[in-house]
């Protein structure tokens, strides 16, 4: 496969309404630079596969624009648009060869005889499928079929890749394997990439940067680490990895860090990330792992909890507590070996850093 | 000695020494017998009033008892006369036949074997009715044979004696060479006269027609069928509906309303007349014609077609065409080639259904087929109802039967049957 300059891409402005009463779709801004891995991730009816389709042109925007390389392509047919696709159960042709379905982009754009099968065949090298080219779909497993609706959608080189859930019906280890695999196609060929998942795991392994849908709105653009570590509010930090929600009101701001009174009326010092003013209510958010029942001087954040309930997990220890009212506190505790004299129904006491707790927007 | 049961080291055993097949079979055995007699009062009953019956109406295609029945003595005097001879018969096969011809005319038998030999030499029926007439005046001590050509000269024709002895046999290929316009003479089998000639022309019109109203019902079913598999549900169900509603209509509703619809005063002509595209004088002639016959039955076979081929293009999800566009395709190059191979199997389904339901259709060619637009199947309930030769039917019918199966197993061979989805 020949270096391929990645495609840009600019949504501006974009709504999307299927009936006229409610948007799927609310005002979306979004700038792809070239070569770019960028994920659509969110729960199901967040809006994430229509943006895409309306990049592929099987939806019409209701309003706004969206650009491929700087041009309009709202009025674009699909077929014009030169964007490879892969759908979420591979929509490979069940009637012709794996080979025939490679070479179909490339017969409808009229390409040679020889041509043609010289790309196939090493389109088909790259996905290590070398000698099943001659097979129907049917006949391969589904991470083969996979690998040939990847190849199909790379073979006439387009700038821009789109990806519809394309790891979906795979079990597990496979789904892990291919996300590399796709990685490394990414990282090889410079094309650009536009993926779909509601899977987090394969949003963070993948991805360049990850737009987080929720209710028609991107809640979070950001690269995967900055995900995970900064969520900007509270749907994000709940949807992307394991969470601790407590809620509380503000009681006093200083610069980055906010002091917090819980329900219980417990005090907790927060960092201060997506609050209102003085009085306004706050759902502070933590990480399992970032409890620690070793406690110490730097940690501002000291109180008791109750072990509710400890579930063994091989590498860490899940303990289930009741802290400030919440009893369904999970702390996750590594697993190092040692004999720790912890039991349900004990009270212990707990702590945590400041920057490790997030003063988000209220959850109701 | 060893007592243990001898077993090959390749063949798995049961523990007591018996093959593993042997005892499978065995205990599959009752589950077998239990679903034998859960299907045996249907297998029953399709054997009785319906596998019994046909092969015993096919079986009439070539069955010809009744020479032999009828005139036994005279069948076995001719024997020994050569049919290629030019003489008559001598003195006493004229003899066997007086006999023979006492008892049948008290047995009244006479009559319906003069019938039979009428289909084979029109004049027949009238020479055995005549004879048959005459036998008690006849003088019972002979010579019979003058006497015979006395009552009627047919009986010193050659033609005659060899007409009795062709069809003495009990089994005869007469009626399937009726049904294939030849017949058999003493040089052996020829064709009819060409102005006699009318099964060939009746089968060659038979598979035109089906074929053509197969293709008619193809060209406007798909277009209906995708249009109700592209829906959503709601408006699909509805559509559903007004495609099954001609199956709550009579049959013959259906036939009579075309035949308002297409007559030459009937509403079209009227409605063309009217608008001006035609004159009065020169009104279309739609109805009692093959055009009739092909408006009337592609109607009436459409949703044959339709059901099957939405059942298959149900199956066939939209993201193949999406995908296709999304590979650079037209949406003419995506239907072609990527849509359209996908329903081949509804429309074979679609396609022998309505073929094989075409090809022995009755009903609508007789009221609005005139005489060019009837089938091979109005003459055989012709000859069932009308001119009771049920041999001829029966040799009709057997061909029709081969051609189908015959059309079938090319089908098979080309398309393959697997390939064929009802749903």
């Amino acid at each position: 496969m020949t270096e391929s300059r990645g495609a840009s891409v600019r949504y501006e402005n974009v709504q999307k309404s299927y009936d006229g009463e409610t948007l799927v779709v609310k005002n979306l801004n979004l700038d792809i630079p070239p070569g770019e891995f960028l994920t659509m991730l969110g729960p199901s009816g967040s809006g994430k596969t229509t943006c895409l389709m309306m990049l592929a042109g099987f939806e019409p925007a209701t309003h706004g624009e969206i650009f491929l390389n700087d041009r309009p392509i709202n009025n674009v047919p699909p077929h014009k648009r030169g964007i490879g696709m892969v759908f979420q159960n591979y929509a490979l042709f069940p009637h012709m060869s794996v080979a025939e379905n490679l070479a179909f982009p490339l017969q409808v754009r009229g390409m040679g005889k020889a041509e043609q099968e010289e790309k196939v065949t090493r389109a088909l090298e790259m996905v290590e499928l070398g000698s099943f080219g001659s097979r129907r779909p049917a006949q391969l497993s589904g991470g083969q079929q996979q690998r040939v609706a990847v190849a199909r959608a790379l073979v006439f080189e387009p700038e821009l890749v789109l990806m519809d859930e394309p790891l979906g019906a795979l079990d597990k280890q496979l789904r892990e394997q291919m996300q590399y695999e796709i990685k490394h196609i990414h990282e090889n060929i410079g094309v650009s990439i536009v993926y779909v998942t509601h899977d987090q795991t394969e949003a963070l392994t993948m991805s360049d940067r990850v737009a987080v849908f929720n209710d028609g709105i991107i809640q979070q653009l950001s690269e995967p680490d900055q995900l995970y570590e900064n969520p900007q509010n509270s749907f994000v930090a709940q949807f992307i990895g394991e969470n601790n929600k407590l809620s509380g009101t503000v009681v006093a701001v200083d610069g980055g860090t906010c002091d917090v009174k819980l329900d219980d009326g417990t005090m907790l010092k927060a960092e201060a990330v997506n609050i209102g003013h003085v009085g306004s209510r706050t759902t502070i958010s933590l990480r399992p792992e970032r409890v620690e029942f070793d406690t110490n001087e730097r940690m501002d954040n000291l109180i008791p909890g109750e072990i509710r309930e400890m579930i063994y997990l091989g590498d860490h220890i899940r303990v289930r507590m009741k802290v400030a009212g919440n009893d369904e506190f999970i702390v996750k505790v590594r697993n190092r070996g040692e004999k720790r004299d912890l039991r349900a129904g004990q009270t212990v006491e707990i702590g945590w850093a400041t920057g490790d707790c997030k003063a988000l927007d209220p959850v109701a | 000695m060893n007592m243990q049961p001898q077993s090959d080291p390749q063949v798995l055993t049961t523990r007591d020494g018996t093959p593993l097949k042997v005892s499978l079979a065995k205990a599959l055995r009752r589950e077998k017998l239990r679903s034998l007699a859960l299907i045996a009062p249907l297998l029953i009953f399709i054997l009785v009033t319906f596998a019994a019956p046909i092969a015993d109406m096919l079986f009439r295609s070539v069955e010809n008892g009744i020479v032999e029945n009828t005139l036994p003595k005279t069948v076995n005097a001719l024997s020994d006369w050569d049919v290629t001879s030019s003489q008559l018969p001598g003195e006493p096969v004229y003899k066997a036949l007086y006999e023979d011809l006492k008892v049948a005319t008290e047995e009244k038998t006479h009559t319906r074997l003069g019938s039979r030999l009428n289909y084979e030499a029109s004049g027949m029926s009238s020479l055995f009715r005549k004879t048959g007439r005459r036998i008690k005046r006849m003088d019972e001590a002979g010579p019979f044979a003058e006497q015979f050509i006395d009552i009627d000269k047919d009986w010193g024709d050659l033609a005659t004696w060899r007409l009795l002895k062709r069809y003495a046999p009990k089994y005869t290929p007469g009626y399937f060479l009726n049904a294939a316009d030849a017949q058999l003479t003493a040089d052996g089998i020829a064709m009819k006269p060409a102005n006699e000639r009318i099964y060939l022309l009746l089968f060659a019109r038979t598979l035109f027609l089906s074929l053509t109203i197969t293709l008619c019902c193809l060209l406007l079913g798909y277009p209906i069928a995708f249009l109700l598999a592209s829906l959503p549900l709601r408006s699909a169900n509805l559509l559903m509906i007004l495609v099954l509603l001609p199956f709550w209509t009579s049959l013959l509703v259906r036939t009579s309303a075309w035949k308002v619809l297409l007559q030459q005063e009937g509403v079209i002509n009227d409605f063309l007349v009217w608008i001006g595209v035609i004159g009065d004088a020169s009104r279309l002639v739609m109805i009692n014609n093959k055009t009739g016959t092909i408006i009337a039955m592609t109607h009436i076979l459409l949703p044959f077609m339709i059901l099957p081929l939405f059942s298959v293009m149900k199956t066939i999800s939209p993201t193949y065409v999406r995908a296709a566009k999304s590979l650079g395709a037209t949406d003419w190059t995506a239907f072609w080639r990527v849509y359209f191979p996908q329903t081949v199997p509804g429309i074979g389904a679609g396609a022998i259904l309505v073929f094989i339901l075409a090809i022995g259709y009755y009903i609508t060619p007789e009221l609005v087929g005139g005489t060019d637009g009837i089938f091979i199947s109005n003459r055989i309930a012709y000859h069932i109802s009308s001119s009771l030769n049920w041999g001829l039917a029966a040799a009709l019918g057997v061909i029709l039967l081969g051609a189908v199966l015959l059309l079938f197993y090319v089908y098979d061979k080309i398309v393959g049957i697997d390939n064929v989805k009802l749903g």
